[in-house]
């Protein structure tokens, strides 16, 4: 130490060389502070998969497109049977062309406009469940791993629930209910949540005991500052994973269920129903594009969703930003 | 292992019990036209009422659930109504099970050779091309619902590789096709879960010790890293017969193959509720006692569990 900073201490009161730093948040800011953004990263990361970016172009899109398409020029209505104006019969079966641009299928109906009314349906029915699944779950799933008192009562529940296999459920929920697009949804709804649930619930006693949780509980840091700056992160990528897969399984189960005969009735199409009559003329080889144009179109917009939600849980994870 | 297994099974018990209430109950709920057929039109309120009567179905809940409850001990599921009017359910089912059965045995098995050699196969060569060309398998499986590339395989693969397109029990070679396609899903499950919990184990220290040893590679692979990573699948192994018997309807529809799936399709359709409820009370059992199985085989494999886990609650 040298003479002059002996003296600079022996100016400086005692007393103030043992006041306590008053914490500034600016100041803290400033400390901590780093370059690093995790939705920018995550942003970034995303962005630099060229396939998800396609795909995410790609559904965007379909998704604009299934709204607007009944306002275009030139669009029929997806329930009307067309006739031919001279003999007044149904245009059955008509194959592709400038009239019909996917055809008829085998009462008239014009496939292109029953393609997209499907795909809005369908896509209707995913977005409310997965919406649901969403809400319904996060709510159960905090409940779950938050509230020590529910736990044992929710745990049975859910090994009640999750016993039962979700096609049979499923079934025996469509079942009960007439069929219908709110049977759909409410029966999808009660099966869906489950898997949201456990999720978050897993996540939140994953993440509520680590020792940088416990460290900022002992260093006083307001719940609600926890709750955004240290879970919300974990669970926003998973919760949006979530979203991207439970839309193609939901259109799955959709043609599963209508399928079976508990499906919607036929004067709304739905991507199932289209599949269900495509299949049923499947055998004669020059009808076949009934089937293979709605399984296309159902097949890219469930891979796509697939792949979107891969894509992103993977950008999400902190270890995969450098 | 005794008392573990004992408090697993009384565990499963209660759910079976609770499972089975809820599904009786839930199928009180239909309206009653479903227990006419197509007579209920031609038949006075007085009739029904009758009908109905006669059937129990006017007795309180707590009543129907008695009977039916002692009924169950009984072994009797209840009558057909439509289906196969007058004929037990029971019966009708006896004839169903071992198609579904053989189906779904051999399906797993299938599945479990193909899919664990193809995990296996992903890991070692992990990032490699083939790696990449299965994971695209996988992703196409899980991804496209099986409605639809059952459907195609059913409508091409049996045009370009000459197989019938229908189950008939005296062709062994239209039983090929519906075997391959009931494996689909579980070859893309094992696969994916062999591969995940392989690469976890090849990470771990314990192998780089072994690898500082001296080991040779194919020791390592097959004395440390399968051994461990197959512990975890052991416990889902009967959990995913239920995801071959889940497929089977489809797949049993699809090919009219005399098994409950298709049978549970039928039934759906035409309304015959006490079939549809036998069916449903039966797949959900042998999903409970999938589940149990799972567990219990798990404990065999891996002991350590048999001291940290408490219920029956799996994560």
């Amino acid at each position: 130490m040298t003479a002059r900073e002996q003296r600079t201490i022996a100016g400086i009161e005692e007393r103030l060389l043992f006041t306590l730093a008053r914490r500034d948040a600016t100041e803290a800011e400033r400390t901590g502070y780093s370059d690093y953004s995790y939705w920018r990263s995550t942003l970034r990361v995303f962005l630099s998969n060229r396939t998800a970016v396609i795909l995410l172009v790609l559904m965007t899109s379909l998704v604009l497109f299934t709204i607007v398409q009944p306002y275009l020029p030139g669009q029929k209505d997806p329930v009307r049977i067309h006739r031919d104006p001279e003999t007044g019969l149904q245009l059955r079966n008509q194959k592709p062309g400038p009239e019909f641009w996917l055809g008829t299928n085998s009462i008239g109906q014009d496939l292109w406009a029953r393609l997209w009314a499907g795909t809005r349906t369908s896509l209707l029915i995913a977005i409310i469940v997965g919406a649901w699944e969403i809400s319904f779950g996060i709510l159960v799933g905090a409940l779950w791993g938050y509230v020590r008192p529910l736990e044992s009562v929710i745990t049975e529940i859910y090994n009640v629930i999750d016993n039962i296999p979700t096609t049979i459920l499923l079934t025996l929920l469509a079942y009960i209910m007439r069929p219908s697009f709110q049977t759909m949804v409410v029966a999808m709804c009660a099966t869906g949540w489950l898997g949201m649930a456990r999720f978050v619930r897993n996540q939140i006693v994953i993440i509520r005991d680590r020792e940088y949780n416990l460290a900022s509980r002992c260093l006083g840091t307001p719940t609600s500052r926890i709750i955004t700056k240290n879970l919300l992160p974990y669970l926003v990528s998973v919760i949006v994973l979530r979203m991207a897969l439970s839309i193609p399984s939901t259109i799955g189960w959709e043609g599963f269920l209508t399928y079976i005969g508990l499906g919607l009735p036929l004067d709304q199409p739905t991507l199932g129903n289209l599949l269900n009559e495509g299949r049923q003329v499947m055998m004669a080889p020059s009808l076949r594009y009934q089937l293979i144009f709605p399984a296309a179109v159902l097949s890219v917009i469930t891979i796509s969703f697939y792949v979107l939600g891969n894509s992103f849980a993977d950008a999400s994870d902190p270890r995969n930003h450098f | 292992m005794l008392q573990y297994t004992l408090r697993r099974l009384a565990h499963s018990l209660v759910t079976v019990f609770l499972v089975v209430t809820a599904v009786f109950l839930l199928m009180r709920l239909l309206p009653v036209e479903g227990y006419f057929g197509d007579s209920y039109d031609k038949l006075t309120p007085e009739q029904r009422e009758a009908v109905l009567r006669r059937m129990g179905l006017l007795d309180p809940w707590y009543v129907q659930l008695y009977r039916f409850y002692s009924d169950l001990l009984r072994g009797d599921l209840g009558v057909s109504i439509i289906y196969r009017p007058n004929v037990p359910v029971r019966e009708i089912l006896a004839l169903k099970i071992p198609y579904s059965l053989a189906f779904g045995m051999a399906a797993l098995g299938l599945s479990l050779v193909v899919g664990l050699a193809m995990g296996v196969h992903m890991a070692l060569h992990k990032g490699g091309l083939w790696d990449k060309a299965w994971t695209g398998y996988v992703v196409f499986v899980n991804a496209v619902p099986a409605a639809v590339y059952h459907l195609f395989i059913q409508l091409y693969v049996t045009d370009i590789a000459g197989l019938p397109l229908l189950f008939s029990s005296f062709d062994p070679v239209s039983w090929i096709l519906p075997t391959i396609s009931m494996s689909l899903g579980g070859i893309a499950g094992y696969a994916m879960w062999v591969r995940r919990f392989m690469v976890d184990e090849l990470n771990k220290d314990y192998i780089r010790l072994a690898r500082a040893k001296g080991l040779p590679n194919r020791v390592i692979m097959i004395k440390h890293v399968m051994r461990n990573a197959f512990v975890p699948l052991a416990q889902y192994l009967p959990a995913t017969v239920l995801l071959t018997i889940g497929g089977s309807i489809y797949i049993e529809s699809l090919y009219s193959i005399p098994g409950m799936g298709g049978l549970l399709v039928d039934a759906i359709q035409r309304q015959d509720n006490p079939l549809v409820q036998a069916l449903v009370l039966v797949y959900s059992v042998l999903a409970i006692i999938g589940l149990f199985l799972g567990d219990v085989l798990m404990t065999l494999f891996d002991p350590r569990i048999r001291l940290q886990r408490q219920g029956g609650t799996r994560w």
